[in-house]
């Protein structure tokens, strides 16, 4: 058993490598991610579960960085946008235009890459209950759904 | 013409950095020479400070220094100078920023941050703008007529919490009242709202030993940011460097210089050590500048036949405890108060007051939008009282060329544009046809609204854009502006139309993403959808510059006259035989003659641009021409009402607007549909809530919900392209336009629908239901 009172080290698993981490109890997997393995793609949007800017796939489905302890993603297999090997979600998300200042997407482009890999065929009324975590300012949604459409199409699946 | 980059859906240059999670944002660094910076905010919307007591926190842990009013005492503000950046002897709203922790980490900075305790003796609120202007209203600032002005066009009232009024009067109101054969009056609320740009704002803020200052910022304006740090710093503007990367959103919110301040007051309590500052969601809400607040009474005249005859409207503009840029959005609204109609007598007075708010600052549509929302809402009652059909009205009264703005400008085929030729698209993508209200089933109302609208910019007379256009050896041509990339793809845009000018394809353009005060040419801000259009001629320009220096270089090389050459495909070639050329690449960095020695170097270009002839506007009468152009557009709404619980849902949404000429058209799609999303969150879901005692209580993302996935309707963009003379291809500025009457297309539809008047937002089924129960009894 882990145990910490002030600060430890523990080893993460992520994007396929062992990290170690130094890291308070208290520090979320969010804040270990960009502060201290400067992992910067997943992004604070609110830091309360409501946003969905920090999502990242825990063991293959999405989870929201900011509402998970550090210490809680031991032993699990943890990949975040840079860990992404282009997949064709990114590419759709270029030619669909789903996104314009960027700040939500790689916690998008992560939600839609667990969906696609957890449901291949999902129908729009999954599409919509999965990405509803997540929010954009900027685009109308119409974008992005045309991006997650298009890879689901393809899907051979 | 044939074009080569202009009017193609270039994909964005920093897209694969954006989709990877390469793209760097202010907050994106971290370094262990950095200190963090956590704010202090007030638990009182209005009150004096009677102690705050700081020993605690000093004390703490990781601690570096504790900063209050008293450190630094300045105040701040890009019209009028009201605004301490931080409390000093009184708060005026609800999370108003009191003190700042710097501390080694973030953790320990919030930690002592919840040691620091303030005493307020609080005194009584102004609740609404209405409240403002009551006779015994408490004042928020006692002296407002005494504080310097940042700009000579704003007019505080002494001993009020009037801190600007601005008139329109044009034509006789009396006689436009004797024309009129009908008079319809309404009023119309809306709340103040938050931007929610997902990147919260965050600075960081250095000072070196020799006194520069260094700032990295998620800001829509780094030469604004720079100058106001010169000036409350004492320093030469070069020795103010304000680095902006990209930045995650802004719609306006990020248009002022607001953070900075604290980051910088920060730093020097530290010797000038680095200190970022970022802000919870929470506190980007609550102590950072919204949306305004607006109250609006209009009454409108006109024949029976739909011609208006006259117009009187009041805006009431909420802009919270601080002005910021409220006053410019009070003169947003009189300068375009009528919306898009031809009358030729009108009167208007907006009114900016102050109230115990979070205060308020640009947001997308700068005023316009809430204006728009009320013109538009009064249009269908004026309809609705001459039995007449909405599109019609509107299509009777719209503006032309050869009519007059409120501001008496007169309007050409360039400067307006073509509304008309939108209202005809609009409703067809509509089905106007199919009648503005159909019964779908039991108890299902399918109804349409159409609304118009009109934009142009209130910038400053002297607003100016450059750019520069270096050349590398191998003939590609890198491009800089100090326009900051913000979200609505402006440098690709830039790009676009500078790949156009030189007739280079577009991927041997390189655009810097990063702005930096240091090295990149100056820009005005990023704001008002302006930026293709004048920094679009800035780049036109360095574009033309650079062809000169190619042109002559390549005449030596060619041994002929410049005019003998003409320019295609990155390569100059004889305009009398295109076979025979000379690439850029070989005359780039000069051109080397075969025994070596070489004439001319770099090509570099340059090129700046100033909007001609604005003026400011008349403090009578309004006289005066703020604006280059307009942007006029059509939209309209589809949407079904579910009369048993008034639940509703939006099927459709549409804009069509005139853009002159649409560079890239799927990125300015985009924008519009992105707007027209905003517009429609405003519509049924947004508005900051604030308590008896005017704590908001509303700061987070589940409690102040905008517009989710599954949510939207189906969206529609469609352009009509005018060309406006004086833009870059004829491109008129667009993005924002999408957010300025879809909520009153909405709202038109729905009051049809129930029978009712919805006259304020946001509407939820609740507000139809009451409005329906109160019309029965
Ligand atoms: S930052 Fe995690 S959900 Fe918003
Ligand atoms: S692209 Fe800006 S928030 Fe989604």
């Amino acid at each position: 058993m882990l145990q910490m009172i002030d600060e430890g080290l523990i080893e993460l698993n992520i994007n396929g490598e062992t990290r170690k981490v130094l890291v308070r109890p208290a520090d979320t997997l969010l804040f270990a991610l960009r502060e201290r393995l400067g992992l910067t793609g997943a992004k604070p949007g609110c830091e309360n579960g409501d946003c969905g800017a920090c999502t990242i796939l825990l063991d293959g489905w999405p989870v929201k960085s900011c509402l998970m302890l550090a210490v809680e993603a031991v032993g699990h297999q943890i990949t975040t946008i840079e860990g992404l090997e282009n997949p064709p979600i990114q590419q759709a998300f270029v030619e669909k235009f789903a996104f314009q200042c960027g700040y939500c997407t790689p916690g998008f482009i992560m939600n839609c890459q667990g969906l696609i890999n957890n449901h291949p065929e999902a129908d729009e009324a999954t599409i919509n209950e999965w990405l509803q975590s997540n929010i954009c300012r900027c685009t109308s949604y119409q974008e992005i759904t045309a991006a997650i459409k298009s890879v689901l199409q393809k899907n051979p699946a | 013409m044939q074009f080569l980059a202009v009017g193609k859906s270039v994909i964005r240059k920093e897209a694969w950095e954006k989709v990877t999670g390469q793209a760097k944002y202010t907050a994106d660094i971290s370094s262990p020479e950095l200190l963090y910076g956590v704010i202090v905010t007030s638990t009182c919307a209005h009150g004096n400070i009677k102690q705050i007591d700081i020993e605690t926190a000093r004390s703490m842990p990781g601690v570096r220094a504790v900063i209050t009013g008293d450190y630094y005492p300045i105040l701040t503000g890009s019209v009028i100078k009201d605004r301490p950046p931080l409390a000093s002897g009184k708060v005026r709203y609800y999370g108003e920023p009191v003190a700042v922790v710097v501390a080694d980490t973030e953790a320990e900075a919030a930690a002592a941050a919840l040691q620091v305790k303030v005493s307020y003796e609080e005194l009584p609120t102004v609740n609404s703008p209405a409240e403002a202007i009551k006779a015994n209203a408490p004042l928020l600032h006692e002296f407002v007529d005494q504080y310097q002005k940042s700009i000579p066009e704003v007019y505080p009232q002494a001993n009020s919490n009037v801190v600007h009024h601005v008139k329109i009067r044009k034509g006789d109101l009396n006689k436009g009242w004797e024309d009129a054969e009908v008079v319809v009056e309404g009023s119309f609320t809306l709340p103040m709202s938050d931007h929610i740009a997902m990147e919260t704002r965050n600075a960081m803020a250095h000072i070196l030993s020799d006194g520069k200052i260094i700032i990295r910022t998620s800001s829509q304006a780094p030469f604004p940011v720079r100058k106001m740090i010169s000036e409350q710093f004492g320093r030469d503007l070069g020795d103010v460097i304000v680095h902006v990367p990209l930045v995650g959103g802004a719609f306006g919110g990020k248009a002022s210089v607001e953070l900075e301040y604290l980051a910088v007051l920060a730093s020097q309590a530290v010797g000038g050590r680095k200190v970022i500052i970022s802000i919870s969601r929470e506190q980007d809400i609550a102590s950072f500048p919204v949306k305004i607040a607006l109250e609006a009474r209009i009454k409108l005249g006109a024949r029976r036949d739909g011609t208006l005859t006259a117009g009187e409207y009041t805006y009431l503009v909420g802009t919270g405890a601080y002005a910021e840029s409220g006053p410019r959005m009070a003169n947003a609204m009189a300068m375009s108060c009528t919306g898009p109609y031809k009358l030729d007598n009108v009167w208007c007075d907006a009114l900016c007051v102050y109230t115990n708010h979070t205060y308020a600052t640009a947001f997308r549509g700068f005023g316009h939008g809430s204006m728009t929302f009320a013109v538009e809402r009064m249009m269908d009652k004026l309809a609705a009282a001459l039995k007449m059909d909405p599109v019609q009205i509107r299509r009777k009264n719209a503006v032309k060329p050869g009519d007059t703005t409120p501001t008496q400008v007169e309007l050409t085929e360039s400067n307006l544009g073509n509304l008309q030729a939108c209202i005809d698209k609009a409703e067809t993508l509509i089905n106007w046809e199919q009648g503005q209200v159909q019964y779908v089933g039991e108890n299902k109302i399918l109804a349409r609204g159409v609304a118009c609208f009109w934009k142009t910019s209130s910038s400053p007379t002297d607003a100016l854009a450059s750019a520069v256009v270096t050349f590398n050896s191998d003939g590609s041509a890198n491009l800089q502006v100090g326009a900051v990339e913000i979200g609505p793809s402006t440098k690709t845009t830039l790009a676009q139309i500078l790949a156009e000018k030189l007739s280079l394809d577009i991927s041997r353009i390189h655009v810097e993403m990063e702005v930096d005060t240091g090295h990149s040419p100056h820009h005005w801000k990023t704001v008002a959808s302006m930026s293709t259009f004048m920094v679009g001629r800035a780049v036109e320009e360095a574009a033309d510059d650079a062809l000169k220096q190619l042109l002559s270089l390549a005449a030596i090389a060619m041994v002929c006259a410049p005019e003998d050459l003409m320019v295609e495909n990155g390569r100059i070639a004889y305009k009398d035989n295109p076979q025979e050329y000379i690439e850029f690449a070989d005359i780039a960095h000069g051109y080397k003659h075969a025994n070596g020695s070489t004439v001319g170097s770099q090509v570099i270009g340059r090129g700046s641009f100033v909007m001609p002839h604005l003026s400011p506007m008349d403090q009578e009468t309004g006289k005066g021409k703020p604006g280059p152009y307009q942007t006029p557009g059509a939209q309209a709404v589809e949407v079904e009402l579910n009369t048993a619980d008034y639940t509703y849902r939006i099927l459709k949404a549409v804009t069509v607007l005139d853009a002159g000429r649409v560079i890239n058209p799927k990125a300015a799609q985009g924008l519009v549909m992105g707007a027209m999303s905003m517009g429609l969150g405003l519509a049924t879901r947004e508005e900051l809530v604030f308590n008896q005692k005017q704590e908001l209580s509303n700061t987070s993302l589940r409690t102040y919900k905008v517009m989710h996935i599954g949510q939207q309707p189906e969206y529609i963009v469609d352009w009509v392209e005018t060309p406006n003379k004086a833009g870059p291809y004829g491109a008129r500025g667009l993005a924002e336009h999408g957010i300025l009457g879809i909520h009153a297309a909405l709202l038109n539809a729905l009051s049809k629908a129930a029978g009712v008047e919805l006259d304020q937002l946001p509407v939820y089924a609740e507000t139809i239901w009451k409005k329906v129960e109160e019309g029965r009894s």
